[in-house]
């Protein structure tokens, strides 16, 4: 599907996706990305939190018949992260061998392209994760 | 309260269908389930289908198929729960009659995904996930339940070999299933040698995209009588339940537990007066060899992370304990996706008539569950012999 996406679908999540702004409700329950009612308590009562982006791979896969739009990345490691805060991200890992990735492998967030539309299209950007750099 | 029998049944052979349309099959499957029932008019038609829109750019597809199935100006419409959409539509055909505001009811659930192009079709699929912070992440259906496979793997110490098992069985059933997209058997070698879809899924781990139609027709043991149905026709829907968890997966809970098939179990058993021993066969959602795991856990079927293990003692066979999957189920008979729950319904009809290929002897009591989305949206029925 080579249609462009809309940039105004885009941009309304740009917060979450360049700085990883989760919600954290009154009663201290952190979820990602932020949601008007808490999803353990039903608090409405939700403040933004910017999550540090440092976590551990709790398990991976190797996507190697992505949905169209994504063959040029193709295979690609595709994993959930556990933030420190305590909430479960999908995305993608980047700079590392897939041979090397294992569970509760030390990771951190970086912003990098997820996808090109055609010429006339945007390009999107998010986070994806990498090994902490030691 | 009223009760709701089954009185028709019928399907297409699921495949690629390169020669037949959505409304093809769909009124293929309805007419064989009128004529089952062996009557000619119905009060109204419930849709089952997943993504028609994007597939074959149809929606109304309430509107298309009772208007070339010629059943005039009935209400109709389409039901959508992602891959339960059949389950969902069974369920809504059950109400209408329970309600009495309908006495004699169609469902019919179709998909035709061989229309598309394969990495089109693995995005339509993919609908059904979260698509602001899945798919855009360029998340397969498959790669979703690749995550959720490694992490059950490791939890509970299962080799892919192990969940092959699931797969193996399948085959066994399919191959004599003359409806089954797959009719050969398989064997674990032949899992394990497949290639790779999303580590450490592999494509023998996982359903297959294909084309087809099933149809039931429900009404109450009172008009069944009047429309002159034989009484080894009826089957009874004893039991329903319906749940969400969480549609994307990171967001959930516990990965390892079908929270939604628990719920949906429970009310179904409850509403039906059964525990998981007085059930003679299941028709698990084995869209993956893990969710044929995970599922016979949430239907209480085997103990948390014990699910794999039924398959490793040879309980899921069509003469042990806890059969599943006795006409191929997902894998071996086909998954398109809308019409799965209709097939499972259809293949539990004839079970409990004792009309199935594979026969589970004296079959009474029967469930199908049928999961939507990465366990985001999940049907149980419970069907018994009258
Ligand atoms: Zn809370």
């Amino acid at each position: 599907m080579a249609r462009p996406m809309q940039v105004s679908r885009y941009w309304r999540h740009f917060r979450e996706k360049y700085r990883l702004i989760g919600g954290k409700c009154e009663n201290g329950h952190v979820h990602f990305p932020k949601r008007s009612v808490c999803p353990v308590c039903g608090s409405r009562n939700v403040e933004e939190i910017e999550l540090s982006g440092r976590g551990k791979v709790i398990s991976w896969t190797i996507v190697r018949n992505p949905p169209s739009g994504f063959e040029y990345y193709k295979p690609f490691p595709l994993a959930l992260v556990e933030l420190e805060e305590g909430p479960i991200v999908l995305a993608q890992l980047t700079d590392v061998d897939p041979e090397e990735i294992d569970f509760g492998m030390e990771v951190e967030v970086v912003t990098k392209k997820i996808r090109e539309f055609e010429e006339d299209g945007i390009i999107l950007y998010g986070y994806k994760f990498r090994p902490v750099l030691k | 309260m009223r009760k709701a029998v089954i009185i028709g049944a019928g399907m297409t052979p699921v495949g690629e269908h390169w020669k037949l349309g959505l409304r093809d099959l769909a009124v293929e499957a309805l007419l064989n389930a009128m004529d089952d029932a062996g009557i000619d008019r119905v009060d109204s038609l419930y849709v089952g289908n997943m993504v028609s829109g994007p597939f074959v750019e149809q929606e109304n597809l309430g509107a298309l198929i009772a208007d070339w199935a010629g059943l005039g100006n009935i209400p109709a419409v389409k039901i959508e729960a992602a891959c339960a959409s059949g389950g969902a539509a069974v369920q809504e055909g059950v109400k209408a009659v329970l309600s009495g505001l309908e006495d004699v009811v169609a469902v019919v659930g179709v998909e035709k995904m061989t229309d598309a192009w394969p990495s089109d079709a693995t995005r339509y699929l993919a609908y059904a996930a979260d698509a602001e912070w899945e798919l855009f992440h360029g998340a397969s259906f498959v790669a979703l339940n690749a995550l959720v496979m490694r992490y059950y793997m490791k939890a509970y110490g299962y080799t892919e070999e192990d969940l092959a098992l699931f797969a193996v069985n399948a085959h066994a059933n399919g191959a004599k299933n003359p409806y089954a997209m797959f009719k050969r058997p398989i064997k674990v070698e032949t899992v394990l040698k497949s290639p790779y879809v999303a580590d450490p899924l592999k494509l023998f781990d996982a359903s297959p995209v294909c084309d087809g139609a099933a149809s039931v027709i429900i009404t109450t043991p009172e008009k069944a009588k009047e429309l002159g149905v034989p009484k080894e026709k009826w089957v009874e829907v004893a039991g329903m339940g319906r749940a969400i968890d969480t549609i994307s997966l990171a967001s959930r809970e516990d990965l390892l537990t079908l929270k939604a098939a628990k719920v949906a179990a429970e009310r179904a058993y409850k509403m039906a007066g059964v525990e998981p021993k007085d059930i003679d066969f299941f028709e698990v959602h084995d869209a993956f060899t893990v969710m044929a795991a995970l599922s016979l856990e949430a239907l209480g079927a085997a103990k948390k992370g014990e699910g794999a293990k039924l398959a490793k003692e040879g309980q899921i066979a069509i003469d042990a304990d806890y059969p599943i999957q006795t006409m191929g189920g997902l894998k071996a008979r086909g998954h398109p996706v809308g019409a799965t729950g209709v097939y499972q319904t259809v293949e539990a009809v004839l079970q409990l008539r004792g009309e199935a290929p594979s026969q589970v002897p004296d079959a009474e009591v029967g469930v199908t569950q049928n999961i939507g989305g990465t366990g985001s949206n999940i049907t149980v029925n419970v069907f018994r012999r009258v």
